[in-house]
């Protein structure tokens, strides 16, 4: 990108960050006539008249009045932030340049050179920022220049941390050997490669550090160290200021609402280049997921499939989105299933085709924003999950349905001990005291083969393997015995060996327990052990319903097919195992006809005709392909 | 744990001695004759002569030092002769209003910041959210001494709700509530800007803890919102906020410097501003010593802190 292209990027990103510009109108303004103020007609600043002094703010000719010593203060906040604001920015500038060279030098020589250069930071950080600034004066004795070097010095670590952090991971990136390896020397590495890439570093940096600097210098001059008479910044004015506060308190508090305009204005500019620069810690990059997810006002007006009776679970029409930039991303496309009592649902496909959302969005856990309900109905027995309040939803999760996570190292909180987190669940749905609770908690931990499960309960889960805390997710998930547990890909995270332990204990959980069971994984393997139906789904819709059995002899979908060839079944020899070409199409862009049909090798024109419905195929089977017959 | 404040206690000594080092060396650097510097200008030949031998100043210069150590490790930080007394006494005296000012201050602002951080990463992009973004702005934007100004003109001269300045009323003050309403408003004004700091860190680490993946585990077990708000993610985001409250106690302690003179606080900070603007040097080095080492003994506890919440944390 040329550097011309850049700019203009930056200007349109930038400006779109509406505070941020903001606070650059603001800092251009006080920046302009500050430059301006020889030009301007303004008294002298230093001009003393008695006669007119303290005069009000607003009076004939003075329009911020004058100090006690009739000087004009309208002249004099325009020259003292004249100083303030250059104060800041040398001294910005030099904390700048010294601490880079430092940051550099220790991040690219490492070892010893950085050991001794950190460990000095390490020590001036140590300080309290003031109590530093203060003793370095205290040696060069109070002045504008001595408060400036105070301040810089003060800021240099900051500099020299972050710029060291971004340049020790420069330097671990193999381009600097390869700049090496071509003839470069140190300093030329450093300069031209090390440097323009530790740049934005550095603005960033400097945009924090620039208010404080100049709230600082300001504050030294408020104490009598900075700025002396004549000479005068705004910190010395309110200094002066604040003798005669009682009788004409706008001589100090004026300059204190310029510094705040002037120090506003730049960290406005400056959260807009931190964002800029550093996405991800932008304020909005990180949404924060509400308890649960957000449900169109008429969700269940579009509900057409039919319900049927004295079925656990059932799920109609149920569209999920991700709605980004009013851009929606549709993971869930229509989806309509049920779950029979104590039966095992297999539901099936890549990642990113909408499972895991279907499976969230039963207990409405679906992160929202950016997700939605936009349609559908979600029956628990009689009950509708749609729409529900949340403390009805609360009610019903982890008593009524229970989920096991996939990554059994991030789904436990890491605080909190494996028996807290077993009891607070038993003690939110089950009338019963703490200690039964425990007791509960550790039955349960021995149901999942948990050793020395009582002293378990005081274990925290870093102490624990992956699969051992895989185990203590489903215990949690049994804690209430629930009607129906959803397992979203429970075994996906953990080794092969333990893979098939964690199998076997849910296959001997679910003969003890009698719940129903959702599981969902992308191996046909794991789901054949397990499971008695199957759904398979593509882009976020359901392509294929029958039994373990049926699909095993004949899967129907080419999908299906092409996702089962892509098992080894153990024992058979010289087996071709598939890759599936290509990617599924994009969410927010779903083509017109079969979502499957750019990497099928049976597809034909008719299929990318008009959307393909899922439609009955036998008794109890359904397919959502139109080549379905002739294929099998 | 006793075990891990030791190691930290030992890890202090190092640091202790790198302050150490800086304070002697800094003052070191005074251009001139030291003792000269120290007794100021009006001092006799004898006391000239007698500080000279104390100081060790025929010595070398690492020499000097460890006299200096040994010094101040007994309590000996010579005597200041703008005050004719010995620095001790002075910062004794001194260090309990800096102590309860800072201190006071640091609750507030940790209350309020925490607070204000958790509402505002709760109610993201609310109305609320922006509120508290706009006055964290406007906060960490604040020069304090001028907020210290406008709150007395408001407070003090115009309703005369809380006193203006000083730490106890002068006739028959000193009492626990007279303190306390002479707190009032030097520990507000002195924890604005920290509660900005504050505020904003806990947003953003609320912000990504409320994304964990044990988040949703524990609003899938039905846990009340609250819970989940405050047991499971403010509980993991105060593991990293924690040394970011330590980091602050450093400025709020500097920043105490403006309001003890703002509000005529008799604490080190104005006694520091004073030693300054008199050149009274081992003065100075005195309070700048002691209360660098509070610093640190600060941040040793928000350390075991951090330990006693994280379990994972081994060193």
């Amino acid at each position: 990108m040329t550097f011309f292209k850049k700019i203009r990027t930056f200007i349109s990103k930038f400006s779109r960050n509406r505070l941020a510009l903001a606070g650059l109108l603001m800092l251009l303004l006080v920046i302009i006539v500050v430059l301006c103020a020889p030009i301007l007609p303004l008294q002298e600043p230093n001009e003393t008249n008695l006669a007119n002094r303290l005069q009000k703010p607003f009076g004939e000719n003075y329009i911020l009045g004058t100090d006690h010593l009739g000087r004009d203060i309208l002249s004099r906040i325009i020259w003292g932030t004249r100083v303030s604001l250059a104060v800041g920015i040398v001294a910005t500038l030099f904390s700048a340049l010294v601490g880079t060279v430092i940051g550099i030098v220790s991040g690219f020589y490492g070892k010893i050179v950085d050991n001794v250069l950190m460990r000095g930071i390490d020590m001036i950080m140590a300080f309290p920022y003031m109590l530093l600034a203060l003793s370095i004066v205290a040696v060069l004795g109070p002045g504008l220049m001595n408060a400036l070097f105070a301040i810089a010095i003060v800021n240099i670590p900051f500099f020299a941390r972050n710029v060291r952090g971004a340049t020790v991971g420069l330097v671990r990136l193999e381009y600097v050997d390869a700049s090496r390896v071509s003839g470069l020397n140190n300093f030329e590495i450093i300069f031209k490669e090390l440097l323009p890439n530790v740049m934005p570093v550095i603005i960033i940096t400097m945009s924090t550090t620039v208010g404080w600097m100049i709230l600082e210098t300001a504050g030294l001059s408020f104490l009598g160290l900075g700025a002396q008479p004549p000479q005068a910044d705004l910190g010395s004015m309110l200094g002066e200021g604040r003798k005669m506060v009682m009788v004409a308190p706008h001589v100090a508090t004026i300059p204190g609402l310029m510094i705040l305009f002037v120090v506003i204005a730049i960290n406005l500019v400056g959260d807009g280049l931190r964002d800029y620069f550093d996405p991800k810690l932008s304020s909005g990059a990180l949404l924060s997921p509400a308890a649960f997810t957000d449900v169109a006002d008429n969700a269940l007006e579009y509900v057409k499939a039919e319900k049927i009776k004295n079925t656990p679970l059932q799920i109609r029409n149920l569209n999920t989105w991700f709605i980004t930039d009013n851009e929606p991303y549709k993971a869930v496309n229509d989806v309509s299933f049920h779950l029979s009592q104590g039966e095992c649902l297999g539901v099936m496909g890549e990642s990113g085709s909408g499972k895991s959302v279907t499976a969230l969005s039963i207990a409405s856990l679906v992160a929202s924003p950016p997700g939605k309900i936009v349609s559908g109905s979600i029956l628990l027995e009689n009950k509708e999950l749609v729409g529900a309040s949340l403390s009805e939803l609360q009610n019903i999760r982890g008593k009524d349905i229970a989920y096991i996570f996939q990554n059994p190292l991030t789904t436990l909180n890491p605080l909190l001990k494996i028996g807290e987190q077993l009891a607070e669940t038993i003690l939110k749905h089950q009338p019963v005291s703490r200690g039964k609770a425990y007791d509960t908690a550790e039955e349960l931990l021995k149901n999942v083969h948990i050793p020395n499960a009582r002293s378990r309960l005081n274990s925290y889960p870093f102490q624990l393997s992956g699969g051992m805390r895989q185990r203590v997710g489903i215990a949690m998930a049994l804690a209430n015995n629930p009607g129906i547990i959803i397992a979203d890909e429970p075994t996906t995270a953990l080794d092969v060996t333990i893979q098939a332990q964690i199998l076997r204990l849910m296959d001997e959980l679910r003969g003890k327990y009698n719940n129903s069971l959702i599981f969902i994984s992308h191996d046909f393997g794991v789901i054949s052990e397990l499971c008695d139906r199957i759904i398979v789904m593509y882009s976020g819709e359901i392509v294929e319903i029958g039994t373990v059995d049926e699909i095993y002899k004949a899967a129907l979908h080419p999908y299906t097919k092409k996702l089962m060839s892509c098992v080894p079944e153990v024992g058979r020899k010289n087996q071709k195992i598939e890759a599936i070409k290509g990617l599924p199409p994009a969410v927010n862009k779903l083509p017109s006809g079969c979502f499957f049909a750019d990497r099928c090798d049976f597809a034909i024109e008719k299929c990318r005709e008009h959307n393909i419905p899922l439609r009955e195929f036998g008794e109890k089977r359904k397919v959502r392909c139109i080549r379905a017959e002739e294929l099998t | 744990m006793l075990g891990y404040i030791l190691k930290r206690l030992t890890y202090m000594v190092p640091v202790l001695i790198g302050i150490s080092v800086i304070v002697f060396l800094i003052m070191e650097m005074i251009p001139g004759d030291p003792a000269q510097v120290i007794l100021g200008s009006y001092a006799t030949p004898e006391n000239l002569a007698r500080i000279r031998e104390s100081l060790g100043l025929d010595k070398p210069l690492i020499q000097r030092y460890f006299i200096w150590l040994t010094n101040i490790l007994q309590g000996d930080f010579g005597i200041s002769y703008s005050l004719e007394r010995p620095v001790s006494d002075e910062i004794l005296d001194r260090l309990f209003p800096t102590l309860l000012l800072a201190g006071s201050s640091l609750v507030l602002c940790s209350i309020f910041g925490l607070l204000a951080g958790i509402v505002s990463a709760v109610k993201q992009y609310k109305i609320t959210d922006k509120l508290i973004t706009l006055f964290v702005l406007i906060g960490i934007s604040t020069p304090s001494f001028w907020l210290g100004l406008v709150l007395v003109l408001i407070f003090s001269v115009k309703f005369s709700i809380f006193p203006a300045s000083g730490m106890s009323a002068i006739y028959g003050g000193g009492g626990f509530l007279d303190i306390l309403h002479h707190l009032i408003l030097p520990s507000f004004t002195l924890a604005v800007v920290a509660t900005g700091v504050i505020a904003r860190l806990t947003r953003s680490a609320m912000l990504e803890i409320l994304r964990q993946d044990y988040i949703r585990t524990a609003r899938a077990k039905g846990i009340d919102e609250r819970k989940v708000i405050f047991k499971h993610a403010f509980k993991n985001a105060l593991v990293n906020i924690i040394p970011v409250i330590g980091i602050q106690a450093g400025f709020v302690i500097g920043g105490a410097v403006y309001i003890e003179m703002v509000f005529q606080w008799p604490g080190i900070g104005r006694m520091l501003v004073n030693a300054i603007l008199t050149r009274d040097i081992l003065l100075v080095q005195g309070g700048v010593v002691v209360v660098a080492a509070i610093y640190v003994l600060i941040n040793l506890t928000a350390d075991i802190m951090q330990h006693v919440l994280d379990p994972r944390i081994k060193t």
